[in-house]
């Protein structure tokens, strides 16, 4: 057993645990986060896409020692109080969800997407999501949501601030 | 409700089981909204000595709540295909009111009618008239109380927004609902001549409307089978056998007694723990499995199957399947031209995103199970078998779910979580792993496909003799003209444990019909479409055909030629609606893989209920089906998975979505139809015939196994 500190969504956690337990079950057991899900394990299907210091990670395949001292992100810190996030406006707007088990992971991956690349061509889109996938294979939908999520305004630093 | 008594279309592996006894609603004065949190009060008391609300009346099916929202009640599932908007939808349609005020309470076996297993594209032809004529229903009887309180004939009332209005003076549906001459007409047997909405006249259904729930989706806060927590909850773990049929000889279960707070739970061959995370759980199980001694028994692999499939037909099977018109020996003895081929479609698996879950609480005899099942009243008997217990102490809950396609009909995992749970004194969440949902969830069933046909001079079929092994009877027939016909379904031993599908063994029969058909066409020298089209009696398949072909400029796109590409379509029918589609693919630099460039499917199912969810069905079916024809395939030997794991089983993913165009033709003469699994069965041949227009070279089997060399 370890103590392990990691900031998620902006609180301060402490949580003892097995050190290599994935990050994935300590989200989702101990700390009541069932938002990201799991899909396959492996880091093969992304479903369990969250942030960590900005950068989307599998966090079923994260050892949670390694997520020790970091800034976790997941899809439960993206609104702002009652306010969406613009990349989950873009996915209501567009209906961008079958069964929606996956779309967290796709919105994660997203997030990450739209901070490197502002405003993405569809090569772009693709190549950044494809490791993400969606067994409704509803992918239509969520290149439109991207493109429109990468259109929304919205002020500057904004992601910033839940990433950083 | 008993209005809609769930007669699934004959399919072989949909579960038929009879219908479960009715629920008992003994919590009928408080319903719990999932997902919204809204506490309502129903105002109708529930009708009968047990507080049982009877068969077919309006308690049973929806309620009219104070606040003047409606609460409908189904048995139905929402995974992913869109009831939940749709039922909803009906409702607000012939209640007059807007969507936002309608919730749906969804298969919950204490609060809804039973209806059925969700399957087989039966809810939009079955469910959705049965809400609509109870909605009808209460609407009458809402006009019908308003005429007595409003002293005025019921013929000068308008109904708008929730609100009926009489020469200036109104009442709402939340004053209405606490008269007590609505209550008591909600015990009554529904009117059976309630008159529907004509579609014509629809203002919410054939519109378009986003998911219901999706605020809830996008924060993560729904809450799926996996994702339920009760108090005390512990996690599971379960020892499988490493092949199929290997029986458990020997194994220590000491190791994980040692662990401090973990349950081991023996009993029979069932092997599992009980842990307070799952990776307790997991490590318990890895330990003990390490001591496990197993005898496992032959087992046929993939490399032989479509051999042991046709050695094993039951040719004297109890239940055959198919029919027969004209004399297929005498019109393949008159026929001048006669050809032959065998077609093969692999095992393939749904692996809907969220695998297998479900959670299992005792307390006071009463079992409660959250569980990812398209079948609770079904999973809710298999429970009370299981557990010698009588229905009434069971209670199966089915939160939305994370995809099914035909997969989750059955009731395992919510069995071992109901034992892991006994056995260890408290509520036990049980999630199976990918690998574990890969290998012990059932698989759409492999097929061989054996068709001869025979052409007069005319170059017109003649003789068509069809037979599918093992995969099943969906879209057996041809939809074209011809005379002599024999087609058949031989049941076999299937190798691996098989199940229903989206859309089933129409999608094995439709390659082999459509891809049969273009080789025909080929052979008499006719455009394949040309040639479809003057075999086609069906007019709303040609119109699917002829708007696909087009859109997609066909006749314009078959004279210019461009090396490494080809161009395929393909049409057919199932579950009473119809679709076709052209496509163009490109093969690889190595001329061994194709990829999909672009589809232009064209598709028809009635009048259409919700276009939005609609196009979203079929744009699905399309990069599904696209699966299992360039490279899903279960490959298994000594009866163990060889490519079990998203690693080495590739689905479909963002890099493989081409140019696509949907085209929804709306029949508002026509009763609407099932539209989630249809249009996955054209994608498959016309990929298919487009490779041999690239290639010349004829695939014969899905995945497109030869092309790739």
């Amino acid at each position: 057993m370890a103590t392990i500190r990691l900031t998620v969504n902006g609180k301060l956690r402490s949580v003892d645990t097995e050190p290599d337990r994935p990050l994935l079950d300590v989200l989702r057991e101990d700390l009541g986060l069932t938002g990201t899900k799991y899909g396959c394990g492996e880091g093969q299907c992304r479903a369990c896409t969250v942030l960590m210091d900005g950068k989307a990670i599998a966090s079923c395949v994260t050892p949670v020692h390694m997520a020790q001292g970091r800034r976790i992100i997941t899809i439960e810190g993206l609104a702002d109080g009652g306010r969406l996030h613009p990349v989950q406006q873009a996915f209501l707007d567009e209906d961008a969800m079958q069964c929606g088990y996956c779309t967290p992971g796709m919105i994660m991956r997203t997030v990450s997407l739209l901070e490197s690349s502002p405003r993405p061509t569809e090569a772009q889109i693709i190549e950044g999501l494809n490791v993400n996938l969606c067994r409704c294979s509803g992918y239509v939908r969520v290149i439109s949501a991207v493109k429109r999520a990468a259109r929304a305004p919205h002020k500057k630093g904004e992601e910033a601030g839940h990433v950083n | 409700m008993s209005t809609d008594p769930e007669v699934l279309v004959p399919e072989r592996y949909e579960l038929r089981e009879a219908a479960a006894c009715r629920s008992v609603m003994n919590r009928r004065e408080f319903l719990e909204v999932a997902g919204a949190g809204l506490l309502i009060v129903v105002t109708a008391p529930c009708a009968g000595a047990q507080g049982v609300a009877a068969e077919g009346t309006l308690a049973a099916r929806l309620h009219i709540n104070e606040d003047g929202f409606i609460t409908l009640l189904t048995g139905k599932v929402e995974e992913g295909q869109g009831p939940r908007t749709e039922l909803a939808m009906a409702a607000a349609e012939e209640l007059r009111v807007p969507l936002d005020r309608v919730k749906v309470v969804m298969a919950d076996t204490e609060l809804v009618p039973n209806d059925g297993v969700t399957a087989g594209s039966r809810t939009t032809p079955g469910t959705v008239p049965a809400v609509r004529k109870a909605a009808a229903a209460a609407r009458e009887l809402l006009i019908l109380v308003s005429s007595h309180q409003l002293s005025a004939a019921r013929g000068s009332l308008e109904v708008r927004d929730g609100t009926v209005t009489a020469e200036g003076r109104s009442l709402s549906y939340a004053d209405l609902a606490k008269s007590p001459e609505l209550a008591a007409a909600y015990k009554e047997a529904l009117p059976p001549d309630t008159t529907l909405t004509l579609a014509k006249n629809w203002r919410i259904l054939g519109t378009p409307r986003a998911r219901l729930g999706g605020r809830d989706i996008v924060t993560g806060s729904h809450r799926y089978p996996s994702d339920i927590v009760r108090p005390g909850m512990l996690y599971g773990s379960v020892l499988r056998a490493p092949s199929y049929g290997a029986k458990l000889l020997k194994l220590d279960l000491s190791s994980a007694e040692r662990l401090q707070g973990v349950h081991a739970i023996r009993n029979g061959d069932f092997v599992g723990f009980a842990a307070k995370t799952s990776f307790a759980a997991r490590k318990a199980l890895q330990s003990v499995a390490a001591t496990a001694q197993w005898e496992t028994v032959e087992q046929p692999s993939s490399d032989v199957l479509f051999g042991y499939l046709k050695e094993h037909a039951r040719e004297d099977q109890q239940r055959p399947r198919g029919s027969a018109r004209g004399s297929v020996e005498e019109g393949l003895k008159q026929a001048k031209r006669r050809l032959k081929a065998s077609y093969t479609v692999a095992y393939v698996q749904h692996a809907p995103m969220e695998p297998r879950a479900a959670v299992a609480e005792w307390k006071d005899g009463m079992l409660t199970v959250w569980t990812g099942t398209s079948n609770p009243y079904g999973v809710r008997e298999q429970l009370a078998q299981a557990f010698s217990l009588g229905q009434d102490r069971v209670h199966v809950i089915v939160p939305d779910m994370g995809g099914g396609f035909g997969g989750k009909h059955t009731g395992e995992v919510a069995i071992e979580a109901a034992r892991l749970a006994r056995e260890a004194g408290h509520p036990v969440s049980l999630r199976w792993t990918r690998s574990e949902e890969f290998t012990w969830a059932y698989f759409r069933p492999a097929a061989l496909i054996e068709v001869e046909a025979g052409m007069d001079a005319t170059n017109t079929v003649i003789a068509w003799d069809f037979a599918n092994y093992n995969s099943g009877a969906a879209a057996l027939d041809t939809p074209y003209r011809i005379g002599n016909t024999r087609v058949r379904f031989l049941e076999s031993q299937s190798p691996l444990r098989q199940g229903s599908y989206r859309c089933l063994a129409a999608t094995a029969n439709n390659f082999a019909r459509e891809a049969f058909t273009d080789e025909l066409a080929e052979d008499a020298g006719r455009d394949p479409l040309e040639f479809r089209l003057s075999h086609l009696d069906n007019e709303r398949i040609k119109d699917v055909l002829s708007a696909a072909a087009e859109r997609f400029r066909w006749s314009e796109r078959r004279k210019k030629r461009r090396p490494g590409t080809g161009i395929g379509l393909a049409c057919g029918t199932e579950k009473n609606s119809v679709v076709a589609a052209c496509v163009e693919i490109e093969m690889d630099a190595s001329g061994e893989s194709p990829r999909l460039v672009e589809i232009v499917e064209a598709f028809e199912c009635g009048a259409i209920l919700n276009p939005a969810n609609l196009r979203s069905q079929v744009e699905g079916c399309i990069m599904m089906g696209l699966g299992p024809v360039l490279r899903e395939e279960i490959r298994f030997r000594d009866g163990r998975l060889m490519n079990g794991s998203f690693a080495e089983y590739r689905v479909p993913r963002f890099s493989d979505v081409p140019k696509m165009e949907v085209l929804l033709l709306d029949r508002k003469d026509l009763e609407p139809v099932g539209a989630g699994e249809t249009p996955i069965i054209v994608v498959a041949p016309a990929v298919a015939n487009a490779v041999f227009d690239a290639t010349g070279k004829r695939v014969r089997s899905m995945p497109l196994r030869a092309a790739r060399g």
